[in-house]
């Protein structure tokens, strides 16, 4: 606690308080001495995070998959967390700073909203994501990647924003749906065909959980539904109400449909 | 050179202590009730936006009175150092116990250190987990520290408030009937009627998901108030 009379305020930033008065727990912030990795930093690999809008809001979800090269590190990481009551943030990349940095998101919002009293609006929340990942940005250089997607219900604009983010720190919106990590690509291409504007709650429900299968079925780094050990991937509701998970039993029942319709047409 | 008067110590935490009790009695002053499912939190208040009850950390709340600016000063800090308590450790490691002790220590040294003492008194108050027993602390302007049971009360009419609750109070109260007792209280010691819109309450639920501290909108504050005792929440 700071007792100087002469004291400064520190700000309504957690991230900035931590910066100056524990740098230890803020990963290394200078990548003085070391080499960086030869061109770009790699895309992060193994997992699929995506979110799409809806009529409601917007829909975020992951698989559950972490990998150590070729090996499965967990079956059941959590990859989609809330960040407050209205938003929330799925990460792809390095698990350990990865978590760190969903934690410090969490911290930082909730530390502003009991110093100011209100919460910050949406693109507040995005620009100091933004911030902090380009405070990872010397740990990228090092292949410690951190890229998360961030989506929200805009309170002041009726309606659920998606915003996607690059390693330099580089925040862009997104107007309908995006998925990131290495089944990103295959998780858009499915979503690019069943996408509509304006989908219902359980259509969009769908759809994520569609682009979920067709991403582990393509990508060995993302973990499908898994029915056996009862594992499935995690789905966040972010309305003007606030934030909701679907349940699981709801998931599991929803990829057993999936499943069952492509049992009828093996080639996908 | 002069020589610089010469103050015994004495005379000069004398004269202190008075002067930041004579601030602080000219504030209002506030209530904290323990009720059958958390801490109630009542200060007469008739600005809507500069609070003296605030959120610290999950099960932790503070209240302040005195000057504005300087228990406000105190909250910031106190949810700074929550705040860094909980993301080095883990988020039941940030206790009323250590942030009251804080508090103590800040306010301790400006009072012997500086010219100017603050003119503050203030409450941290922690909801249970389970068994063990809420925790309410009271730390007045000179750094004193005291650890308060079923009601704790701050401000310039602070005795007579504790005075009234002596009386009154009853262990497993509902939160309308907490509401009422503080309120009571309150008109008690001003000798008027209170109104819903000079009163700020928040309360710590216990049975809140992880963040315990909820204020009470004036809509809901109304009802509450006028109904009668039947406990209904």
């Amino acid at each position: 606690m700071d007792t100087r009379p002469t004291w400064q305020d520190a700000g309504s930033s957690f991230f900035d308080l931590v910066r100056q008065q524990e740098p230890a727990l803020l990963p290394q912030l200078t990548a003085e001495g070391v080499e960086p990795r030869e061109g770009l930093p790699p895309v992060p690999a193994g997992t699929t995070v995506l979110a799409l809008r809806y009529r409601d809001g917007v829909l975020i979800a992951g698989d559950r998959q972490a990998t150590e090269g070729y090996q499965v590190a967990s079956r059941r990481i959590e990859k989609v967390y809330a960040a407050d009551e209205h938003s929330a943030i799925a990460i792809a990349g390095a698990a350990g700073p990865c978590i760190d940095m969903a934690r410090l998101f969490q911290t930082e919002l909730a530390h502003y909203e009991k110093l100011e009293g209100v919460s910050l609006s949406l693109e507040g929340k995005a620009n100091k994501l933004a911030q902090m990942i380009r405070g990872n940005l010397p740990l990228a250089m090092q292949g410690l990647v951190v890229i998360p997607l961030f989506a929200g219900y805009d309170r002041s604009r009726d309606e659920g924003r998606i915003y996607k983010y690059d390693v330099a720190g580089g925040r862009y919106d997104e107007t309908e749906y995006y998925a990131i990590g290495s089944g990103g690509k295959d998780a858009r291409s499915s979503m690019k065909k069943l996408y509509r504007p304006d989908l219902t709650e359980p259509e969009a429900v769908r759809v994520a959980l569609e682009a979920l299968v067709d991403a582990a079925d393509e990508d060995r780094g993302t973990g499908g539904p898994d029915f056996i050990r009862r594992i499935f991937p995690t789905l966040k509701l972010v309305t003007r109400a606030g934030i909701q998970e679907v349940p699981e039993e709801r998931v599991a029942a929803e990829c057993e449909a999936i499943l069952n319709a492509r049992r009828a047409l093996p080639q996908g | 050179m002069p020589l610089p008067y010469y103050v015994s110590p004495e005379q000069m935490m004398q004269d202190k202590a008075e002067y930041a009790r004579k601030g602080i009695a000219k504030g209002k002053s506030i209530i904290a009730v323990e009720y059958q499912g958390g801490v109630l939190i009542a200060a007469e208040n008739p600005s809507a936006s500069l609070n003296k009850i605030s959120e610290i950390y999950d099960r932790i709340a503070f209240a302040g009175v005195g000057k504005y600016g300087e228990f406000e000063r105190l909250r910031k800090e106190g949810i700074r150092y929550a705040d860094l308590k909980g993301y080095a450790y883990g988020r039941e490691d940030v206790t009323a116990k250590s942030l009251a002790n804080a508090y103590s220590q800040v306010i301790g040294n400006i009072f012997s250190m500086e010219i100017k003492p603050l003119e503050v008194e203030i409450l941290v108050l922690e909801v249970s987990q389970g068994e063990a027993g809420n925790e309410m602390y009271r730390i007045s302007f000179d750094g004193s520290i005291a650890d308060e049971k079923n009601y704790a009360t701050i401000g310039g009419q602070a005795e007579e408030l504790k005075l009234f609750l002596r009386d009154k109070f009853k262990a497993g109260l509902s939160l309308p009937d907490a509401l009422r007792l503080a309120t009571g209280a309150l008109e008690a010691a001003a000798s008027q009627k209170v109104k819903a819109e000079n009163l700020e309450v928040g309360v710590l639920e216990r049975a809140r998901g992880v963040r315990k501290f909820r204020r009470i909108p004036l809509a809901e504050l109304r009802p509450l108030m006028e109904g009668e005792g039947d406990g209904a929440r």
